[in-house]
């Protein structure tokens, strides 16, 4: 069927079945792949487009209903000369796209409000754009950028020297806010094959495949383990426990079995009932009780009792000190599984260049993708090149290969392209999750309030596979007791193997699950020895020169108090608030409550270095090689600042290179937040040694100016002005590495687990509407110790968006599988559900870092939690023990408390 | 590949469903039932029938088409008898569903947590619909049958939803219940619609919505707020004895003991939003 209709202001023809959905005939044929697909049903908003002027998810409509009508896509924005319009520029001066992935259908959901109403206030933001979800920024941003549309000014550049604490623009985030950024589905070769994945329905079970001949007869291949070289990856090195695409036996409901193999509209229309897969399904093993039970079943049979790993931390003589503590606390906690709910889903492809595999996926950590997949395929590392596109949202849940060895295979085997693109199910049901935590916790202090002892045992749900449970369960141990001198500590972290969806790297990597118990236990004694909540945090505040729990002298940066300084004035004025309004009403109460939390920024006690480069070309080209993935964190914009300073030259001379693997060197994974840290200071270093380079040739003293024009280098240095002529100088390149130093720990968990940690306090007001369990958080004020803000625009929005993830995991995120797999079911928090975020920056220098830099990315989420359930706590006298705090069980909570006070029993 | 057919007249649509059809009007229910697979059913979009669209009046009440959208009854100039369904309007998903999602493709769909079908209950909505035979009403009530199912015979299509013209000052309200701010699937709703005589509750229709598998009216309630006084006292008529048409259970948005409780809840709000 032909369509005639007006596309972006031009008319336009298409034809194509008319069932076509909008959102696909615009990227797919009609080259317009600003408009994003994260759900294809309604959900999610990312492909929000205007249909005759209305905001419309172009998932929804069917191309034989675009007829004569008038589509508008985010490549429309403009000013009319190839500039940006007031709105984008205003998203660009606020930070308001962090991945991008969601900001297309945020433009244009905002373009039908302004278009209305050019100066919306705050509810009417929220009601026009609560449609479009967003993973990243906390919508603080946005709602601000769509505010002040009319009175934003563009941010200025920064002069030479001058880039490190700046409110420098994204160095990417034009093809952002134009829609020109291509994410994982965004530039697959026309010619590409496309995979399927037949997935298993059961979460464990016993398969025989049947007789494939026929499919692979229509097909061009059909992919079993039979065609995987080495059939099992992981993230360590020694456990590759996970099939690429199962081998006779399912552990987990969404694990890979089949790849079918052919032109998308071929294998999308090969349902999974025509694929002969004879299933025996097995009674699964579902939670840790189950898994732990004595006579248990074994979900992986080489790995005895379930468990895949402990940990443990001592210190000092934790149960002899309870006996001298003037008050105990003790509390057990239980969180869910959480999907990380990034809006791109998995995606990427893959072509056979000679004897090399190259894959361009959506990635958090190019070279151990690299390293993986060629152990999956038997070739040499260098056979394989990744190149991330952008990356539409990570959290922790791109660090795993997902796309890559299917992709990968076929384009091997078939040597054409193949690409690969998951649906929205199919990427909560293969993915990884956040591990689901068990935390008993015992704390005892002083008659003073100064914490004396500390037992905490983590236990954790770590799926059918390993993943990042390693991980977990390490960092939870050296976490478990929070930010606090504490002398005696027993902190004990372990993880089991279950059939649910593998547990992996969360954002935190089991640090918030442990921070809910932590906190908990430090308001209760707090209320015990009536001191101030925020107070008794203060007094048992880390501070540089306190011993943790792992016997390491913190000798800088630990800005836990100044962080509860800052704090005060607000937690002060929010309590006569709360107080004032809940003397009046009568069925909602108000709360405040606090949460802190530290961090150690990079891997526990392992290498994890980084290398870049920053050169200078003959013609004058100053480009930054950066083997650091920008996921929406803005690590792009961060080593550019850093590394342009180091130099002594502006950052907007400062192109880039980034992630590609055979362009750049390894910076490790994004993850851990250690990329403003270990990265930033790796092109620290590299900045200045190309700075070395050019004072060693212009002869000039270390305080010399730089400036660039064209291939011409001028160089000052008081009076004396000399001046290169970099085209006979040839290319100059400076590098710089960086490994935190630390040390293994011994097997009392004693040594240097961290170069340096981050430290954070926040404080949540929140109202409960007693008679429906429900909880509207009010106000979140955030106060980071980050050592030094590179970028404080970009320092907020990790914050922002950290707290929205911690909002999530408070009040409404519970993934079940087979139950949540799509975002209306699994709920992420919306525009209406983020608060105004205040976040106050304290800068306690960390030596180690870039100008005195740690990192930021994980801080944000792990104390939001905390502080809202305390926050309930004093509304309503309820302390959750479950997350998420949906309102059925608060509203059960709460009606449990009053039955105990009427029969006289304590609260 | 299946059939694609969008015809102008309601005759020719009528005509093709001589032969099974999936009807497509909005697509806010039709694409998320179809996510990462090929579409080959056959499709009878009903979206470019002109007369199926709009809402107009007479003496007797008002007639709104079937594929009107949520967004189209929000700016219609409706009398605050259309309150509470307006509520609702602003509640079905985010702007973008609101803007496509149609009023009888709401009905149609025949969720439990249908946010129209309380409001429509609480206005005596009836279904006009159109077949082979000609054209029939249907109470809104019978027209929806159990989860996910309908009178509708499978050559007929719902053309209309009539809302009758109460005789005396009418005014209604909606209260959704859901675990986040947008885009919420409502763990429960109430709607009612009053009926105001000399200060007093003439009449009351009242539904609840998501806790049994299809929207109920409350009639013990409703006989309970019958003669009483229009003021803060009436949200204390309500009992728990009035739910006992409904038949809450326990899902992933909360447990059946909560909603039976929430709903008490919901409902005395509701009645002090009326009276207010």
């Amino acid at each position: 069927m032909k369509v005639a209709f007006t596309l972006n202001g031009r008319v336009a023809e298409w034809s194509g079945p008319p069932v076509t959905r909008l959102a696909a005939a615009l990227r797919d044929d009609l080259d317009l792949t600003g408009t994003k697909v994260g759900c294809d049903a309604g959900d999610c908003g990312a492909c929000t487009v205007l249909l005759d002027g209305r905001q419309t998810c172009s998932c929804l409509v069917a191309m034989g209903q675009v007829e004569g009508r008038r589509v508008e896509t985010v490549e429309s924005l403009g000013d009319g000369n190839g500039g940006l319009t007031s709105l984008q520029k205003s998203f660009l001066a606020h930070g308001a796209a962090q991945c991008g992935i969601c900001t297309s259908g945020m433009l244009m959901a905002a373009v039908e409000l302004l278009r209305r109403n050019a100066r919306p206030c705050r509810a009417e933001v929220e009601d026009a754009l609560g449609g479009v979800l967003c993973r990243c920024t906390g919508y603080s941003k946005i709602v601000d950028a769509v505010m002040s549309v009319s009175t934003s000014m563009p941010i200025a550049a920064p002069p030479a020297g001058a880039a490190v604490g700046a409110r420098l623009q994204r160095v990417d985030g034009v093809p952002k806010v134009t829609g020109r950024d291509l994410f994982g589905a965004d530039a697959v070769p026309a010619d590409a094959l496309w995979i399927r994945v037949v997935r298993s329905p059961h979460a464990r079970a016993r398969f025989e495949l049947g007789d494939l001949a026929p499919l692979r007869r229509r097909l061009a291949a059909v992919l079993t383990a039979a065609d995987v070289p080495f059939n099992g990856f992981g993230i360590y090195p020694d456990i590759k426990d996970q099939p690429v695409l199962a081998d006779g036996q399912v552990r987990y409901r969404g694990e890979a079995v089949v790849a079918l193999v052919g032109e998308r509209a071929q294998v999308l229309a090969i349902r999974d009932e025509e694929v002969p897969i004879a299933w025996t399904p097995e009674a699964p093993v579902f939670g840790l009780d189950a898994a732990t039970a004595p006579d248990a079943v074994l979900v992986q049979a080489d790995k005895p009792e379930n468990l895949l790993l402990n940990g443990v931390v001592r210190r000092g003589k934790a149960a002899e000190a309870f006996a001298a503590c003037a008050a105990v606390a003790e509390g057990l906690f239980e969180t869910a599984f959480v999907e990380h709910a990034y809006i791109e889903p998995e995606a990427g492809w893959a072509r056979r260049v000679g004897d090399r595999i190259e894959v361009h996926v959506t990635t958090q950590t190019p070279y151990m993708n690299r390293d993986e997949v060629a152990n999956v395929m038997r070739l040499r590392p260098e056979a394989v090149r990744i190149v991330p596109t952008a990356c539409g949202g990570g959290f922790g849940g791109k660090l795993d290969l997902s796309v890559h060895p299917l992709v990968a295979l076929a384009a091997w085997k078939l040597d054409r392209p193949v690409a690969c693109v998951y649906t929205r199910p199919e990427s909560m049901a293969a993915s990884t999750k956040r591990h689901p935590a068990r935390v008993a916790a015992r704390f005892g202090c002083d008659a003073e309030g100064k914490l004396l002892a500390c037992e905490v045992t983590a236990t954790f749900d770590t799926g059918a596979y390993a993943s990042w449970g390693p991980t977990v369960a390490n960092r939870v141990p050296v976490h478990a007791m929070g930010p606090y001198a504490i002398p005696n500590v027993r902190s004990w972290g372990e993880a089991f193997f279950t059939n649910c969806p593998p547990a992996g790297a969360f954002r935190g990597f089991g640090v918030p699950q442990a921070a809910i118990a932590h906190e908990a236990m430090m308001d209760e004694l707090a209320d015990r020895l009536s001191i101030d909540r925020l107070e008794f945090r203060h007094k048992n505040a880390l501070r540089a020169g306190d011993t943790t729990a792992t016997g390491q002298t913190l000798a800088h940066s630990a800005g836990l108090a100044q962080c509860l300084d800052a704090l005060r004035p607000h937690w002060q004025k929010a309590h006569d608030d709360v107080a004032a309004f809940n003397a009046k009403s009568g069925s909602r109460r108000r709360g405040v409550g606090i949460g802190c939390m530290w961090y150690g920024i990079g891997n526990t006690s392992m290498s994890n270095p980084s290398r870049m480069r920053v050169g200078l070309s003959p013609a004058g080209t100053l480009t930054l090689y950066s083997g650091a993935v920008d996921i929406g964190q803005g690590s792009n914009t961060i080593m550019t600042q850093i590394a342009a300073d180091a130099v002594g030259l502006p950052a907007a001379q400062v192109a880039l290179v980034a992630g590609d693997t055979d362009l750049t060197a390894d910076a490790g994974k994004t993850s851990a937040s250690r990329q403003t840290f270990v990265s930033g200071m790796a092109a620290e270093r590299a900045g200045r040694d190309l700075r070395q380079q050019i004072l060693r040739l212009a002869n000039a003293g270390p305080d010399a100016e730089l400036s660039l024009e064209g291939a011409r280098l001028t160089v000052r240095d008081g009076d004396a002005v000399r001046s290169i002529d970099l085209a006979s100088a040839g290319t100059l390149m400076g590098e710089g590495t960086f490994d935190p130093p630390t040390t293994p720990l011994d097997a009392d968990g004693q040594g240097v687990p961290y170069a340096t940690y981050a430290f954070a306090a926040q404080m949540a007001t929140v109202e409960v509407d007693i008679g429906l369990g429900t909880v509207k958080v009010l106000r979140i004020v955030a106060a980071h110790d980050v050592g030094k803000a590179i970028n404080p625009t970009l320092v907020e929005g990790q914050i922002q968006g950290g707290i929205a993830q911690g909002l999530g995991l408070a009040l409404m995120e519970e993934y079940l599988p087979g139950r949540t797999e799509n975002l209306h079911d699994y709920l992420i928090p919306t525009i209406g559900d983020v608060p105004e975020i205040e976040c106050i920056l304290i800068e306690d220098r960390e030596p180690l870092g870039p100008s005195g830099a740690k990192g930021v990315g994980e801080p944000g989420l792990v104390p939001t939690a905390p502080a809202i359930l305390g926050a309930v706590h004093h509304a309503t006298g309820v302390r959750a023990t479950r997350v998420p705090l949906l309102p059925h069980r608060l509203r059960e909570a709460i009606v449990a408390a009053g039955q105990e006070k009427t029969t006289g029993k304590r609260t | 590949m299946g059939a694609y057919l969008r015809p102008r007249r309601l005759e020719d649509a009528l005509t093709a469903l001589a032969q099974p059809h999936v009807v497509l009007a909005g697509g806010t229910d039709f694409y998320p039932a179809r996510v990462g697979r090929a579409i080959d059913e056959d499709v009878l979009d009903i979206g470019g029938i002109a007369v199926l669209r709009g809402i107009s009046a007479d003496a007797s009440g008002w007639r709104l088409g079937a594929t009107t959208t949520w967004s189209e009854l929000l700016e219609a100039d409706l009398p605050p008898l259309f309150d509470g369904l307006k509520q609702a309007a602003r509640e079905v998903g985010g702007r973008q569903i609101q803007n496509a999602g149609t009023l009888a493709g709401n009905l149609c769909n025949a969720s439990p947590a249908a946010d129209g079908v309380p409001c429509l209950l609480a206005l005596d909505a009836e279904i006009e619909v159109a077949g082979p035979a000609g054209r029939r009403l249907l109470p809104l009530r019978q027209f929806i049958t159990g989860v996910r199912r309908t009178a509708l015979a499978q050559a007929e299509l719902v053309v209309a939803i009539h809302v009758p013209k109460p005789d005396r000052e009418a005014r209604s309200a909606f209260l959704k219940l859901g675990t986040r701010r947008y885009l919420v699937i409502s763990i429960a709703m109430a709607a009612a619609t009053i009926e105001i005589a000399d200060g007093r509750v003439a009449s009351a229709r009242l539904a609840v919505g998501a806790c049994s598998p299809v929207a109920e009216r409350l009639p013990a309630l409703e006989a309970a707020l019958a003669g009483a006084p229009l003021d803060t006292r009436l949200a204390d008529r309500v009992e728990p004895a009035h739910l006992a048409p409904l038949s809450p259970i326990d899902d992933v948005r909360g447990s059946a003991a909560y909603r039976s409780d929430a709903v008490v809840t919901v409902l005395r709000r509701l009645l002090q939003d009326l009276a207010a």
